[in-house]
């Protein structure tokens, strides 16, 4: 297989059952390479974010095939797909999902201790590493309850980072934020890109930065309808 | 690496939600001492209960009782054997109280290493005469040193000293009730009149006070020498001998062998007190019932509050899976939760039943039928606070088991999708 793709979905099909049987996703097959930055867009309801959470393993109910890695996904465990997850993908959502409990450090650091292949000093230098990155290195110490919205947001990037993952999934990361902070987290995306060659994946529904990033995926019906 | 940080992420979770986690550990601290106090509480009274008997009763006492003989004559002829012989008004044949051979049978039994200790005793009644009234009363002819060691009977003498029936020749201690009948001090000398109408003096060198009035008003000690002069009986009449055994349990068998080899009658403490064994055991499953009940109920605040904190969670629980936490590591943490509060809320009621008994061991508790007691009694047995913290992990940990197995179950794209 080829080193270079990260990400390949073959003739993936996925219906939901309650109460009666819809299909949302018809036969998607795609492939990611390795440093692309790909935006997926669509309307509502297209099933944009449903592809996103079977591409992230996170949801297992579908069928067809996904390779991570050019490791297949389809039966294994639980706690082998937790593995992936932790290992080779990073994640941010639209809304932030930062512990309260922890401060802004920790949180960065958790999937990193989780990982478990680097010293506790090694994840720190790790975490404030990404967050010199993304320039808030200043809100280390904080509690995650005391940022703004885009503060927030950049913390979960720094997270999604932390274990250099070959592939960042995105759901609509910019949809909770106004266009400064929008124009932001956008800059860092394509900073990563171009930089750090990260492979980026983003859903969103906002065109102005769909049109902007190298490749864009669009959606209709559950139909990849250009790509 | 694993272990430590979910401990990490369970430690943070408890102390963000420190109020909750506070009411749930004071729900297992109140019951694990409650239970801690009331094992204590009942068993120190079970013990001093039983105590007042089971340690002043021999454990195998033999006795030659007075009885009509079961084989008669005519049983022995041969010309009625094919026959039912009807008897009536059989008397009891003249024999005699005294165990024979008692010498004999007293170094065998030192020997016999089931048996720790063995004290002799002989028992008369006389009357005590005051005045131109007689009292009914018992004269017990002890060794004071064996029937100290063996049964406790210095610490009911509660005037003058237990040995001195030993020392000092035709003494005796007067049962409290008995001295309060006949006027009598210490120091003071008492008739008494023998079944055989024969009188003697003994001075009194002390009082007794058993706990059982009745038993006070007729009860007396002397020294088995004085006991047999009174009795005009040589110094190897011995009526009763009182065994203690290194293992109580054995006593039915061992006295049934005993009334065999010895020819003589032979009671166990089991058969002569059954009563009290049965009471204790009832008090204790009283007392284990009530504790365990509390600890259900305090474990049921567990449930609720882990309940409620996997509700208010979700979305962390949601994102710890996205970020790489296995079900099984969610469901670990949840149970360090549970299993946290029942340690530490466990150690806590530990350390306050410890407390609560120590204060309740202070507490007066004095009755004319206890001498020996001054306050409420309380036993320390380790084993207690070993079952309470076993019982403390335990329900918590079973409290813990569905809200954290509901906790792994989350799905994080329905908590992820749902926003």
């Amino acid at each position: 297989m080829d080193e270079s793709i990260v990400l390949q979905a073959e003739h993936i099909n996925k219906s939901f059952h309650d109460p009666v049987t819809i299909p949302v996703l018809k036969d998607v097959s795609l492939i990611i390479k390795k440093g692309e930055f790909v935006s997926v867009t669509g309307k509502s309801g297209c099933g944009k974010s449903t592809l996103l959470y079977i591409l992230s393993t996170m949801d297992t109910d579908y069928e067809g095939d996904l390779y991570i890695g050019g490791q297949a996904m389809r039966g294994r465990t639980e706690k082998q797909l937790a593995r992936v997850r932790n290992e080779s993908i990073g994640f941010v959502f639209q809304f932030h999902y930062l512990l309260n409990e922890f401060t802004v450090l920790e949180n960065v650091m958790l999937p990193g201790l989780k990982l478990g292949i680097h010293s506790e000093v090694e994840v720190k230098d790790l975490a404030m590493d990404r967050l010199n990155t993304l320039g808030i290195q200043s809100l280390a110490a904080k509690k995650a309850n005391q940022l703004s919205g885009g503060e927030k947001q950049r913390v979960a990037i720094a997270r999604a980072l932390i274990n250099s993952p070959s592939i960042v999934m995105c759901d609509e990361p910019t949809g909770n934020l106004d266009k400064k902070n929008s124009l932001i987290v956008f800059d860092i995306f394509k900073k990563l890109a171009e930089e750090n060659k990260q492979t980026l994946l983003v859903v969103t529904h906002d065109q102005e930065f769909a049109q902007n990033t190298h490749r864009t995926i669009e959606m209709e019906d559950g139909r990849i309808i250009k790509q | 690496m694993n272990a430590r940080l979910i401990i990490r992420i369970a430690k943070a979770l408890l102390l963000a939600r420190w109020k909750q986690t506070l009411v749930a550990a004071i729900g297992v601290t109140f019951s694990i001492t409650m239970f801690i106090t009331l094992l204590s509480f009942m068993t120190g009274l079970n013990d001093l209960l039983d105590g007042l008997i089971l340690n002043r009763t021999a454990h195998i006492r033999l006795f030659n009782e007075i009885k009509p003989s079961l084989d008669q004559p005519i049983n022995q002829s041969k010309d009625y054997k094919g026959s039912y012989n009807f008897i009536r008004s059989i008397k009891s044949g003249s024999s005699r109280q005294e165990i024979y051979n008692s010498q004999a049978i007293i170094q065998a039994l030192r020997k016999d290493n089931r048996v720790a200790g063995v004290a002799p005793k002989i028992t008369a009644q006389v009357f005590f005469n005051d005045g131109s009234i007689d009292i009914t009363g018992v004269i017990n002819g002890i060794d004071a040193r064996e029937e100290s060691s063996l049964f406790h009977f210095s610490d009911y003498v509660t005037q003058g000293n237990p040995l001195d029936i030993q020392n000092v020749s035709n003494s005796i201690i007067l049962g409290k009730g008995l001295a309060a009948k006949l006027l009598a001090n210490i120091g003071d000398v008492v008739l008494v009149t023998t079944a055989k109408q024969q009188q003697f003096s003994l001075k009194v060198v002390g009082f007794f006070q058993s706990g059982l009035q009745e038993l006070d008003k007729v009860q007396s000690y002397a020294s088995i020498g004085t006991t047999q002069k009174i009795l005009g009986k040589p110094s190897d009449y011995v009526t009763d001998i009182q065994l203690k055994m290194v293992d109580i349990n054995q006593a039915p068998p061992v006295a049934k062998e005993f009334a065999k080899l010895f020819n003589a009658d032979a009671e166990d403490i089991q058969t002569a007190n059954s009563q009290f064994e049965t009471g204790s055991s009832v008090r204790s499953l009283i007392s284990y019932s009530v504790g365990i009940v509390l600890l259900i109920v305090a474990g049921f605040g567990i449930y609720n509050i882990l309940n409620m904190m996997i509700y208010e969670k979700m979305d962390s629980i949601a994102i710890l899976k996205a970020t790489g936490f296995s079900g099984l590591d969610v469901n670990r943490i949840f149970l360090v939760i549970a299993l946290s509060i029942g340690f530490f809320g466990g150690l806590l009621g530990l350390f306050f039943g410890f407390l609560l008994s120590l204060f309740i061991d202070q507490i007066p508790f004095n009755t004319p039928s206890l001498p020996t007691i001054r306050t409420y009694p309380i036993n320390y047995n380790p084993a207690f606070y070993l079952i309470a913290s076993i019982f403390s992990l335990v329900t918590t940990y079973l409290a813990g088991w569905a809200p954290s197995r509901k906790a792994s179950k989350v799905d994080p794209v329905i908590i992820i999708r749902g926003k």
